[in-house]
C-alpha cells in the first residue's frame, strides 16, 4: 500500500467511526515542486517545496462538506475529520449530490501508465541549474530570463464505496526569453522528462527570435490574417476550454458549444489527452483521451460527477480541488496537427524565426502577421468568448509568403470561436509542441494555425 | 519547542551549511470560504496548513526551501536545503549583492478584529449568502452568486540578523453578483467586493441583502441596453473601477523587481526607468499616490513585511511626479535605494517577493456629482468586468459591468459592455477632476497573481471617483 493510500484509508476509517452512514471520498497527494528562475542572465529565485495534502468530501444526512489540510504538525487526522463532519451538519441539504464512484476496477480503466519519469521526480537543484546555464550560455551575451521547473506527484484516492486508485506523475518545463533593447524572443517546452529540456537549443531559438524582432515598426489597427505560433494557439485553446468546453458553463447555458454541430472549421480536431499529470481526477474517475471537436464538429464538454449527473452523462475525469465554482475544464488540450505539411514551398525554412513546420503556413499567406504569443488575455463576454489581450515576444509582417519585418506589439479584441469557425481557418501546422501555460501547472499541445482574420484594435503604444 | 525556536533552528542550519544570511517564517494558516449559487451552497471549503519556509543567501545567490514539518529536525532539514539550493543558484551567479539595512526588531503585531470571522457560525454565514441569492433570483437573475472568504494566519519570523517578530493577521470579505443570460450574451452586476484586514464586522457593513434586488434588475436591464458607443470622450470612473485602474497601471508599474527586469519573462517589466525617479510626470497635478501598509483595516496592511521591515507609508506619486517604488531589501540595494518594506509571500511554501501593499489615491477637491454636472458629453463607468494590460504596464483595456451616458451635465441612458483603453501616463495626465475625502473607499483586491510558482497577493487600494478627458471608449470585437 502506498503512503498516500494508507493515509486515505485512515481518514475513511475515522469517518466510519464518527458517521457510519456517511459517504466519503479522500484524495491524498504528495507533491514536489522546484523552480529555478533567472533574469538578467543570473539565477535570482530558486525555490523548492514538498508536502502531503489531504482532501476530504463527505456527504452525511443529505449535506455535503469539503475539508482540506496538509499532513503536518498542528492537527490530527481525527480533528480534521471531525471539523469537516461538523461543517456538513451546519449546511443546508445538498439536492444535487452526485454520489460516489463505484468500486468497479478503476485501476484497469486508467489511461496507460503513470506519466512518471523517476529522474525528473528526483531532480536536484544542480540539474535545473545546468539547464539554465546552457540556456544563458547559448544567448551569445543577450540578457535572458525565465525558468526551469520540475514537479513530482504521488497520489491516492479512496472512498467509502470501495474504490481506491493510486498514481504518480512528473513534469518538467522550460519557459524563457532572450532580450534585445527592442525585442524579446521566447522558447518553451513541457514534458514528463527533464532530459527533454535542451537548454542550449532552447536558448538558441530564443536568441534567434529576439534578434529577428529588433527595431519593430508600427502597423495600423485592423483585421489581419494571422499565423499563430503554438504558444498563441494554446491561449486560444485554453480559453475555449475554460468558457466553452466547461461542463458547468454548458449546464448553465453560459457556453457557446452545441454538441453535434459544425461550429469549427473542418481542419480543427481537438482532444483532451492526459499524457501529463495524474491518471485520475480528485473524484477517482480515470482520465482518458476525449474528443472535444472532430473535423470541426463539436462533440462534448468535460465533466465532473456533479455536472455529469445534472446532464445525465458520465464524468470525464475533470474534477479538481476547489473547482466547484469554476466548473470542470480540459486540463491537457491537444489540437491535432495536420497529417503532413500543407502544399507550397517555403522561403523561410532557413530563417530562425519560426519552426520549419510553421514555414508552409507563412508561405501561403499574401499579407498578414506571424504572432508568437498572446498575453494578458481576458474575456469580455464569456458566452461568445470575446477576448482582449496583446501580442508578445514577437510579431512579424508577412508579405507574399515571406517575413518582411518585425512589428510592434498590438492589442486585439477577438471572438476566439469566430476565429476558428467554419471557413475561417486556412491551415494547421504539421508539428504539435507541448507548452507550459502562463498560470499554474497547465500545459497544452498545439501546432501553429493560420486563420483568415484577427481583429487588432490598436498598437501597444496607443 | 516554540515556533520561534523552530524558525531559529532552520536559520542556524542554513548558516552552518554556509549561508551568509538566512531567515525563516513559520506559519499556521486557516482559510474558509463558502459560495452559494441560486440559494444552494455549492462549495464550503475549510483548509488548514502549517509549515516553514527558509531563505538562504550564499554569495549573491538565493535559495528557498519549504516543508510542512515543524520539528527541530524538519526545520534544520529545510535550512540546509535552502543553502544547498543557493549553492546551485551560484552556478549562474549575479553581481555582488548587499541587502539594504533594516532595523532589527523583536516585536509582535495583530490587526484590529472586532468579530473573529471564524467564530461566526457557518449557518449564520450561509443564511446571509442564501438570502442574498434568493432575492437576486426573485428580481430577475438567472444566476445569483454570493460568497465570502476568511484568512487567518499566524507568523513567526526570525533571521540571522536577530529579527524575532510574531504577527497574527486576520482578513475577510464578501461579495455577490447577478447574471442575466440573453440569447447571445450574458450580463452581470456585482456588489462591491470588499475585503480587508478586519473581522466579520466588515461583511456585516456590506449590506449584501439590501443591494441584491437592484443588482438583479440592472443585470436584466443591461441585456437590452444600448451598447457603449465607440469614440473618444470624457470618462468618469467610479471608485471601485479606480481601484483597479490604480492597481494595474500604477501599482504593478512601480514594483522595483519589474523595473529591474526580474519579472521580464512572465509578469513583465515596467515602462518606468529608474533614471526618471523624481522627475517623471506620471499624471496630472491632482495625482497623489501613496503605498501605505499602516492603514487600519486595509487588505494590504501588516505590521512587518516578510523580510522583517516595519510597515511605513511612502509617497509613490506626489503632485503628479513619480517619486517612489515598492521594494525589497535586495532589489532596493541593486537600485541604489535605501528603503524596502514591500516584500510578501502568500504562504510558508512560497518565496517572499515584491508585492503591493495599500497603493491608492489621496482624495481631491471635487465630487462625483460635480464631475457629472460639469460634463457636457461623456460616459460614466462602474465595476470592473475585465482587465488586460501589456507587459510594460503601459497599454490597458478595461471593461466595466455598467455604464451611463452623460449629456449636458446629467446621467442618461444605461449602456452595456462599456470598455475604455489608453496609455498609462497619457491617461493619468488627463485626469482633471478627483473625488473628495468623503467619497474615499479603501478597496481590497484578494486575487493579485504574480510570481513563478504563482502566488496570490492581497492588496489594498484607497480610491475616489475621477474624471479623464479624451479617452477612447467602446472598443469591441
Amino acid at each position: 500500500m502506498s503512503a498516500e493510500l494508507d493515509i486515505a484509508a485512515q481518514v475513511l476509517e475515522l469517518v466510519r467511526h464518527r458517521a457510519p452512514n456517511a459517504a466519503a471520498e479522500v484524495f491524498v497527494e504528495t507533491h514536489r515542486l522546484a523552480l529555478t528562475r533567472f533574469a538578467n542572465s543570473f539565477i535570482h529565485q530558486n525555490v523548492a517545496d514538498e508536502g502531503t495534502s489531504v482532501w476530504l468530501r463527505l456527504h452525511h444526512d443529505g449535506r455535503t462538506a469539503i475539508g482540506s489540510a496538509n499532513i503536518g504538525p498542528l492537527s490530527s487526522l481525527d480533528d480534521f475529520v471531525a471539523r469537516t463532519l461538523t461543517a456538513s451538519q451546519l449546511l443546508p441539504v445538498d439536492p444535487s449530490w452526485p454520489g460516489l464512484n463505484g468500486a468497479e476496477s478503476a485501476e484497469a480503466a486508467l489511461h496507460g501508465q503513470n506519466n512518471l519519469d523517476e529522474a525528473t521526480f528526483h531532480a536536484s537543484p544542480d540539474d535545473r541549474a545546468a539547464v539554465v546555464r546552457a540556456f544563458v550560455d547559448a544567448a551569445e551575451g543577450l540578457p535572458t530570463a525565465g525558468y526551469c521547473r520540475t514537479t513530482g506527484s504521488t497520489a491516492a484516492y479512496a472512498n467509502t464505496a470501495g474504490r481506491s486508485v493510486t498514481g504518480a506523475a512528473s513534469t518538467a518545463a522550460v519557459d524563457a526569453i532572450a532580450r534585445t533593447p527592442s525585442s524579446d524572443g521566447v522558447a518553451r517546452i513541457a514534458s514528463v522528462r527533464l532530459s527533454d529540456m535542451d537548454g542550449a537549443r532552447l536558448g538558441a531559438v530564443a536568441v534567434a527570435k529576439a534578434r529577428a524582432g529588433t527595431e519593430p515598426v508600427t502597423l495600423p489597427a485592423g483585421q489581419y490574417p494571422v499565423v499563430l505560433e503554438p504558444a498563441a494557439v494554446i491561449d486560444v485553446l485554453i480559453s475555449l476550454g475554460l468558457y466553452g468546453f466547461n461542463g458547468k458553463a454548458l449546464l448553465e447555458r453560459r457556453s457557446f458549444i452545441a454538441p453535434g454541430e459544425a461550429q469549427f472549421d473542418p481542419v480543427i480536431s481537438l482532444v483532451d489527452d492526459p499524457t501529463l499529470g495524474l491518471p485520475f481526477d480528485i473524484e477517482g474517475t480515470p482520465k482518458r483521451r476525449l474528443n472535444l471537436v472532430t473535423d470541426g464538429v463539436t462533440q462534448t464538454a468535460v465533466h465532473d460527477r456533479r455536472t455529469a449527473a445534472a446532464l445525465k452523462v458520465s464524468s470525464t475525469g475533470h474534477a479538481i480541488a476547489g473547482g466547484a465554482r469554476l466548473g470542470p475544464f480540459p486540463q491537457n488540450l491537444l489540437l491535432s496537427p495536420a497529417p503532413e505539411a500543407p502544399a507550397g514551398s517555403s522561403t523561410v525554412d532557413d530563417l530562425p524565426i519560426a519552426d520549419p513546420s510553421v514555414a508552409p503556413l507563412i508561405a501561403g499567406m499574401e499579407r498578414g502577421l506571424l504572432v508568437s504569443d498572446l498575453w494578458y488575455t481576458r474575456v469580455l463576454d464569456p458566452r461568445t468568448v470575446v477576448m482582449t489581450g496583446l501580442t508578445r515576444n514577437g510579431v512579424w509582417l508577412i508579405e507574399n509568403g515571406e517575413l518582411v519585418r518585425p512589428v510592434r506589439n498590438l492589442r486585439f479584441t477577438q471572438s476566439y470561436p469566430s476565429a476558428l469557425a467554419p471557413g475561417a481557418v486556412r491551415a494547421v501546422g504539421s508539428r504539435a509542441i507541448t507548452i507550459p501555460y502562463n498560470w499554474g501547472l497547465l500545459t497544452a499541445t498545439a501546432p501553429a494555425l493560420a486563420v483568415e482574420s484577427w481583429n487588432f484594435t490598436g498598437d501597444a503604444t496607443g | 519547542m516554540s515556533f520561534f525556536e523552530v524558525a531559529d533552528a532552520a536559520v542556524a542550519a542554513a548558516i552552518e551549511a554556509g549561508a551568509r544570511y538566512a531567515d525563516a517564517r513559520v506559519m499556521h494558516r486557516r482559510y474558509e470560504s463558502m459560495s452559494v449559487r441560486n440559494t444552494e451552497v455549492e462549495d464550503l471549503t475549510q483548509t488548514e496548513d502549517a509549515g516553514i519556509g527558509v531563505r538562504a543567501l550564499v554569495g549573491s545567490s538565493w535559495g528557498f526551501h519549504a516543508l510542512p514539518d515543524l520539528t527541530e529536525a524538519g526545520a534544520r532539514r529545510a535550512g540546509r536545503a535552502a543553502t544547498e539550493i543557493a549553492r546551485a543558484s551560484a552556478r549562474v551567479p549575479g553581481p555582488p549583492l548587499e541587502l539594504v539595512e533594516v532595523e532589527v526588531r523583536v516585536d509582535s503585531w495583530a490587526n484590529p478584529c472586532r468579530i473573529d470571522p471564524l467564530s461566526v457560525s457557518l449557518s449564520e454565514k450561509g443564511d446571509l449568502l442564501v438570502e442574498t441569492t434568493r432575492l437576486m433570483v426573485e428580481h430577475g437573475a438567472d444566476i445569483a452568486e454570493a460568497s465570502y472568504s476568511i484568512w487567518d494566519a499566524r507568523i513567526w519570523f526570525t533571521s540571522s540578523a536577530g529579527h524575532r517578530i510574531e504577527q497574527h493577521i486576520r482578513k475577510c470579505g464578501a461579495g455577490s453578483s447577478a447574471t442575466a443570460i440573453g440569447e447571445h450574451e450574458t450580463q452581470r452586476r456585482s456588489s462591491p467586493r470588499q475585503y480587508g484586514t478586519a473581522g466579520w464586522e466588515l461583511v456585516e457593513d456590506l449590506d449584501l441583502i439590501g443591494s441584491a434586488p437592484q443588482l438583479a434588475s440592472e443585470a436584466r436591464a443591461l441585456l437590452t441596453a444600448p451598447p457603449c458607443p465607440e469614440g473618444t470622450t470624457t470618462l468618469i470612473l467610479g471608485s471601485e473601477q479606480m481601484a483597479l485602474q490604480i492597481h494595474e497601471s500604477v501599482g504593478h508599474a512601480v514594483e522595483l523587481d519589474r523595473i529591474l527586469g526580474w519579472e521580464a519573462a512572465f509578469a513583465g517589466t515596467s515602462w518606468l526607468d529608474l533614471s526618471q525617479l523624481g522627475n517623471l510626470q506620471y499624471g496630472s497635478p491632482l495625482m497623489n499616490i501613496t503605498a501605505d501598509p499602516t492603514i487600519p483595516g486595509a487588505l494590504g496592511s501588516f505590521g512587518y513585511d516578510d523580510e522583517g521591515t516595519p510597515a511605513a507609508p511612502r509617497d509613490i506619486v506626489r503632485d503628479g511626479i513619480w517619486v517612489g517604488v515598492l521594494a525589497g531589501r535586495d532589489s532596493a540595494a541593486v537600485a541604489g535605494l535605501d528603503y524596502a518594506g514591500s516584500v510578501r509571500s502568500d504562504g510558508w511554501a512560497r518565496l517572499p517577493m515584491v508585492r503591493m501593499t495599500n497603493v491608492g489615491l489621496l482624495p481631491g477637491p471635487h465630487s462625483l456629482e460635480e464631475m457629472i454636472a460639469e460634463t457636457s458629453e461623456g460616459v460614466f463607468m462602474e465595476t470592473n468586468r475585465s482587465w488586460s494590460i501589456d507587459d510594460k504596464r503601459l497599454n490597458f483595456q478595461f471593461g466595466c459591468e455598467i455604464g451611463w451616458e452623460i449629456r449636458n451635465g446629467k446621467r442618461g441612458r444605461m449602456l452595456r459592455n462599456p470598455t475604455y483603453t489608453g496609455i498609462g501616463p497619457v491617461f493619468w495626465r488627463s485626469m482633471d477632476m478627483l473625488g473628495g475625502a468623503d467619497e474615499l473607499i479603501v478597496w481590497g483586491t484578494p486575487n493579485c497573481g504574480k510570481g513563478q510558482p504563482s502566488q496570490i497577493g492581497h492588496t489594498g487600494h484607497p480610491a475616489v471617483p475621477a474624471r479623464f478627458t479624451n479617452v477612447r471608449v467602446g472598443v469591441r470585437g
